[in-house]
């Protein structure tokens, strides 16, 4: 399952590696887990409980948790909330096998960065985790985002290639923007239909893959290098060269 | 009635007609004394006058004539049949005359109302001869001193009020107490005789009415325990007698089949997910299988395990879209919804899908006029719409004309309507319409299109959530969609 994303994985290095926190009680998923994270070059931790991992998370430096929802000794909503009071603003991604409408509100409001629902594949689970590396958001603050001759200016809403204008429509626009921020990281549909569009459901058809060409075609005719890429079982990759 | 006793004391009905009994016995114990008391006092004051009267028309007799006329008419009342007690002595407690053979000691003793009554013996009781002659009186009186000091057991009671005539002679006026006596011994009798009844009424009453709700609590228990044992189609008596009982058991019973609705969508839902999800498993089985038997290249491989992702992602869509829907119909707090505008979600997905209906060579238009606000959940409806709009685009390329997609937003009355309506071939048959949003039913010329089957029924479940409705509506070509939301009250 995590083939693709382990190719990809000199690519994704872009950020260089990782240290996640995994607080998870099913063994063998978070074996899985740390076997997998360690392949795609980054180091993973394994708590089985939720003490555990306050304590882990709470002491070491880690970037990105991945936090489960039902844990023994301390829910992953409590230890969440317990790590927010104490100033650690580490993100976290919630995994849960409940599913349910709120679910996501309720986690995302106890502090979580994310929420995936099980059963998710891996590699939306690492495309979600690189994302939401602190190191990557601070690209939120700049006006101005550059991947090699492709130019997005934030405030007047406008796209150069090789200096030469691209019309694009405000959805489009937001979509090659949120590409861009994550430019070398694998972004995934759903990661897309979520941050550009606002929706949480799987659409039946690939609506986003629809929207990706329409873009790509807009950003890559007539220049002679490919900019967007499509990572085969992931997702995209927005990438110079 | 083949229950022991300790079995009948455990039933509710026993248990309160015994507590009722002994409640209603106490009260009626406290009825009776507060009457015979009360009604003894009202008998002792009335003697107590008719003693008063006595001792004056006595007193006047005195006065007359002195102390042998009192005794000449205290001898002749004394012989009066139902006379009151007269006794005439001498100071030193000897009886001179009257209608009283003897009395307990120490009576005569203080003057005034004896303080409590007093057992006393008459004359000619059991000696009846001896009644009329006043030698054998005065022989008696000879003897009486011994007689007064053995109170006879089988003496009357009385009160009396002692009196020292000017000659220092006492006189004792009484009356025998008989009579409120008598009073209270009916009273008594009468109070025995009611409890008793009272007794038999509260068995009788047990018998009837609290054996009989008894029976229908029984029968209750009976039903219950059967629909326990398995038989969930099985529901509580109700007798149509409009009582707590009926109301009782059909309120059970709607719980009864509330459950047995969620026990059938469970079932169905098992049953589904192992029918369709076993096929698309066995395909990746097999896949896997081929892959591994013969002599591949690395792209081989590659491509066989990229498929297999594939597979497995839309096995994980279509297990999500079970979940969704189940939870859905098992029914969600409102915690989750807000104020939707319909109108933004139409542009979103119409948005969304707009390429995708380009590619296909279908024209998407939209048609509404203000913003229509309902109370939902924005993604729940924006998934709703995607999926009838996305089933839309599919069966209108097999249009005769040029295929079109129509998502209007209308209010009809006290709903606003929500339809995607295309030009394809629709679905002509009434029943198959109906059957469209039943659970992975994918009607006959749907089966070449990708899909899980499921979009419509999770667009269904989220109009139920919605207290709206889903229609399928035949169109005029096609097949028209329609969301109906309740209007939000205070529009």
């Amino acid at each position: 399952m995590h083939m693709p994303a382990t190719q990809s994985s000199s690519e994704i290095a872009y950020n260089g590696s990782m240290k996640i926190l995994v607080i998870e009680d099913d063994r063998e998923a978070a074996d899985y887990l740390q076997k997998a994270f360690t392949e795609a070059g980054h180091t993973a931790h394994v708590a089985g409980d939720g003490e555990t991992g306050f304590a882990l998370a709470d002491a070491g430096d880690y970037d990105v948790m991945v936090v489960d929802r039902m844990l023994p000794r301390r829910d992953g909503l409590s230890v969440i909330a317990g790590l927010r009071s104490r100033g650690n603003t580490t993100p976290v991604l919630i995994l849960s096998a409940l599913g349910e409408v709120d679910d996501r509100v309720t986690g995302l409001r106890a502090g979580g960065d994310d929420y995936l629902t099980k059963p998710y594949a891996f590699s939306e689970l690492l495309a979600r985790v690189e994302v939401l590396n602190r190191r990557a958001s601070a690209r939120e603050a700049e006006t101005v985002y550059r991947v090699g001759d492709l130019e997005l200016d934030r405030l007047s809403h406008s796209v150069r290639r090789a200096g030469r204008e691209i019309t694009l429509q405000p959805r489009e626009f937001r979509l090659l923007e949120f590409l861009m921020r994550h430019a070398g990281q694998v972004v995934t549909r759903t990661m897309l239909l979520e941050n550009v569009w606002d929706y949480h459901f799987d659409p039946q058809t690939n609506v986003i893959d629809v929207h990706v060409s329409r873009l790509r075609g807009k950003i890559e005719k007539g220049f002679d290098k490919p900019i967007l890429h499509t990572v085969r079982g992931a997702g995209y990759m927005l990438k110079s060269g | 009635m083949a229950l022991s006793v300790p079995a009948i004391m455990r039933t509710t009905a026993a248990r309160l007609s015994a507590l009722y009994f002994l409640l209603f016995a106490i009260c009626a114990v406290l009825l009776v004394f507060y009457m015979t008391s009360l009604s003894a006092r009202m008998l002792t004051a009335q003697t107590q006058e008719t003693i008063n009267d006595e001792v004056l028309g006595l007193a006047r007799a005195y006065q007359r004539g002195g102390l042998p006329v009192l005794v000449r008419v205290v001898e002749a009342r004394s012989r009066q049949p139902g006379a009151n007690l007269y006794l005439i002595a001498d100071t030193n407690g000897q009886i001179l005359t009257g209608n009283v053979q003897s009395l307990e000691p120490g009576v005569i003793e203080t003057e005034g109302w004896t303080t409590r009554p007093f057992s006393y013996r008459r004359f000619g009781e059991g000696e009846l001869e001896r009644q009329r002659n006043p030698a054998s009186d005065q022989n008696e009186m000879q003897s009486s001193e011994s007689e007064v000091q053995v109170e006879g057991e089988k003496g009357h009671n009385a009160i009396a009020l002692v009196l020292r005539l000017p000659n220092q002679m006492i006189m004792l006026v009484g009356r025998d107490l008989g009579e409120p006596e008598r009073f209270r011994a009916v009273i008594r009798r009468a109070l025995m005789l009611a409890l008793g009844m009272m007794g038999l009424g509260g068995l009788l009453i047990w018998f009837f009415v609290g054996r009989a709700a008894l029976k229908r609590i029984d029968s209750v228990s009976e039903a219950s325990r059967r629909i326990m044992g398995g038989d969930l189609s099985g529901r509580l008596p109700v007798t149509g007698a409009g009582d707590e009982f009926d109301r009782l058991s059909e309120n059970l019973n709607s719980m009864l089949a509330r459950i047995a609705t969620l026990n059938e969508g469970l079932k169905q839902v098992s049953d589904n997910i192992a029918h369709d999800l076993k096929t698309p498993l066995t395909r990746l089985r097999n896949r896997a299988e081929a892959t591994l038997s013969g002599k591949q290249k690395t792209t081989d491989y590659r491509q066989a395990l990229e498929g297999t992702i594939a597979e497995s992602d839309q096995l994980i869509k279509t297990f999500n879209a079970i979940l969704m829907i189940s939870r859905l119909e098992a029914g969600y707090s409102s915690e989750s919804t807000s104020r939707v505008d319909l109108a933004a979600s139409v542009r979103d997905v119409v948005e969304l899908y707009e390429p995708v209906a380009e590619e296909a060579g279908v024209t998407l238009e939209t048609s509404m006029q203000d913003a229509f606000v309902v109370e939902g959940n924005r993604e729940l409806i924006g998934q709703a719409l995607s999926n009838i709009v996305d089933n839309a685009i599919k069966y209108s390329t097999d249009s005769t004309a040029e295929p079109t997609v129509r998502v209007a937003l209308d209010r009809v009355g006290r709903e606003v309507r929500l339809s995607v309506s295309d030009n394809g071939q629709g679905i002509p048959d009434d029943a198959d319409r109906a059957r469209a949003t039943e659970r992975f039913v994918r009607l006959e010329k749907s089966r070449s299109q990708p899909g899980s089957g499921l979009g419509l029924s999770l667009a269904k479940a989220i109009m139920k959530f919605h207290s709206g409705r889903l229609d399928l509506l035949p169109g005029d070509p096609g097949l028209s969609v329609v969301m109906s939301f309740p209007e939000p009250e205070d529009h």
